[in-house]
């Protein structure tokens, strides 16, 4: 096995060492969190009025936990510890309604965390001589750019392809000898069913590895890409409000996914009692990020369930791994990667004066991607018996739908009564993708 | 003039339209023309009816949604051409026609077509000035 550290100090210190290194930037994080409104507000009120309130890891536990919702409530500017001049990057998510969330990098911040990006591509074995096509969508999204700078600062050859135009995304793969993919999973499997269309063989192609994440996927799933394309595909686990991909990442033993411990502070948690839950039990995960001072977030409730694994890795390494995402504790849909919240989606036709009161939010598999179907009811005074009309309002829904959650959905337009009404606790969201 | 359509809206459905029309043959009314426009996932029915006033409540108390919008209907003479004839009128007045179709039955020697236009006034009133016959509501009815 080809072992390669990035920082091999920090990725095999000993317990002790990392535990001691995440209570001092804890310490730190609370310094910049007290400069924020909203933790200047909520620290105190648990009586944390200074970094010397904190003693020892166990007291990150009187922090309350830090919602998405707290994180909407406060945008754009509560959770900004410094003077916007300070800042050098922002990103933004969409929230459970139109407003998104946001997250702020200080010069330091962002150095911080490609430096950790670094570390993640490094530990796949990846290198100076890799070609990384990165698949991701570059923008707002953290996914592209925060793998883009990782990328480079290893030394990788970047193609910042971003996504979509899937014949363009082969023939770059082909005319610059790729060797490593950054990808959602169905989309890669996509790919794969479009090669014979573009008379391209996988052998043809001079791919090794693929980065995928950015939608949960089953071992299934990996196993089928690595016998597909003839590569290594490794899992990688982040989210926007921690800095995006590289929160946690597969070693070359791809045996779930090293989480960065001197970066972040994990726990795991009961999602319905918010008590911990003992080490290799399934529950939230829960995390501190230690390396951003710019907008600190501390005990931030990710929804995402996983577990965390206690035996050590052949690799050597000493930060726990996390295993795969094995769901959600809330109703979040991610649709090829795009994440997305049903109430957003109701926000937006419910706004519509064409559109009756029932909608229903359809997922299904369309070959190996995911398809979004937003049925709703037509009003039926505002018909004019026109097909036009008709024809005009689905494009309407469809462009609204697609500001809000940037992704253009099929729009089904049904009589009134046809969809399923509310009656105590509807069911609005059919997914019909299969389990993982 | 002018006389009444009901433009009916059907999502793409086993059975829809039948339902359409038996709710109209249970209250004793008569279809005198129809066409469907159809796309992928749902269709406009348009009918013309013998009695269009108690159509679009039937219509509204079993909840289908329908709308009347005004049609022209023009007797067209039953020979090679006839139909041409009334189009050149109609492309040499500049007047636009969004849709046309055909009643089940003519009378006497002409047929009947019901023709939607964008400016079904302007239409009208260049049709008679042409002598082209209009069919009028009260024919309809008896018919």
């Amino acid at each position: 096995m080809d072992i390669r550290y990035w920082n091999k100090d920090v990725e095999t210190a000993d317990v002790q060492k990392i535990r001691h290194l995440q209570l001092q930037r804890l310490k730190s994080i609370i310094a910049s969190a007290l400069k924020t409104p909203f933790y200047s507000r909520r620290l105190p009120s648990v009586g944390i009025n200074s970094p010397d309130d904190i003693k020892t890891l166990d007291d990150l536990r009187r922090i309350p936990f830090t919602m998405k919702d707290d994180l909407r409530q406060n945008y754009p500017k509560g959770l900004l510890s410094v003077d916007t001049s300070e800042v050098v990057r922002i990103h933004t998510s969409s929230g459970t309604t139109g407003i998104p969330t946001v997250i702020y990098l200080s010069a330091k911040d962002l150095d911080a965390a490609t430096d950790i990006m670094a570390r993640s591509i490094t530990a796949t074995g990846a290198g100076r001589t890799d070609i990384l096509q990165n698949m991701m969508s570059y923008g707002l999204f953290t996914g592209g750019l925060c793998m883009h700078y990782g990328a480079e600062r290893v030394g990788l050859m970047v193609i910042p392809a971003a996504g979509g135009n899937t014949k363009r995304q082969v023939s770059l793969m082909n005319d610059f000898r790729t060797t490593v993919l950054h990808i959602t999973p169905s989309y890669l499997l996509h790919i794969h069913s479009k090669l014979a269309e573009y008379g391209v063989k996988v052998g043809d192609l001079a791919l090794k590895k693929a980065f995928i994440g950015a939608e949960p996927h089953s071992e299934g799933t990996r196993r089928k890409i690595e016998e597909l394309f003839k590569i290594d595909a490794y899992n990688s686990y982040g989210l926007s409000e921690m800095n995006g991909p590289g929160v946690a990442f597969e070693c070359v033993y791809k045996n779930d996914l090293h989480l960065w411990e001197d970066a972040y502070i994990v726990e795991i948690i009961n999602p319905k009692t918010g008590q911990l839950v003992p080490d290799g039990q399934e529950g939230e995960v829960v995390l501190t990020n230690l390396i951003r001072h710019a907008m600190p977030l501390m005990r931030y409730r990710t929804r995402d369930l996983a577990f965390l694994h206690i035996e050590p890795c052949k690799c050597g390494r000493t930060h726990r791994r996390l295993s795969r995402i094995l769901g959600r504790s809330d109703d979040m849909l991610i649709i090829n990667g795009v994440n997305m919240f049903p109430s957003q989606i109701e926000e937006v036709v419910m706004k519509i004066p064409e559109v009756g009161n029932n909608y229903q939010i359809c997922v299904e598999k369309d070959g190996a991607l995911d398809r979004l179907i937003v049925k709703v009811e037509l009003y039926s005074k505002m018909f004019l018996g026109e097909a036009k009309q008709i024809d005009n309002l689905k494009s309407k829904i469809g462009e609204e739908l697609k500001a809000s959650i940037t992704i253009k959905p099929a729009i089904e337009l049904h009589e009134p009564g046809s969809l399923p009404a509310f009656e105590g606790k509807a069911v609005r969201v059919v997914d019909t993708r299969p389990k993982l | 003039m002018k006389i009444k359509q009901i433009s009916i809206f059907l999502e793409n459905r086993k059975g829809r339209l039948y339902d359409v029309c038996s709710l109209l043959g249970k209250n004793d009314i008569n279809i005198r023309a129809l066409n469907v426009a159809e796309t992928e996932s749902f269709g406009i029915l348009r009918i013309v009816v013998n009695k269009p006033d108690v159509a679009i409540k039937v219509f509204k108390d079993a909840d289908i949604v329908a709308k009347i919008t005004d049609v022209i209907a023009i007797e067209v003479d039953d020979r090679p051409g006839g139909l041409a004839d009334i189009l050149k009128v109609l492309a040499d007045e500049d007047v636009n026609i969004e849709y046309m179709y055909g009643f089940v039955e003519k009378s006497s020697d002409r047929a009947l077509m019901v023709f939607r236009f964008d400016d079904v006034d302007k239409a009208a009133a260049i049709l008679k000035k042409h002598n082209i016959r209009i069919v009028t509501e009260q024919s309809v009815r008896e018919l």
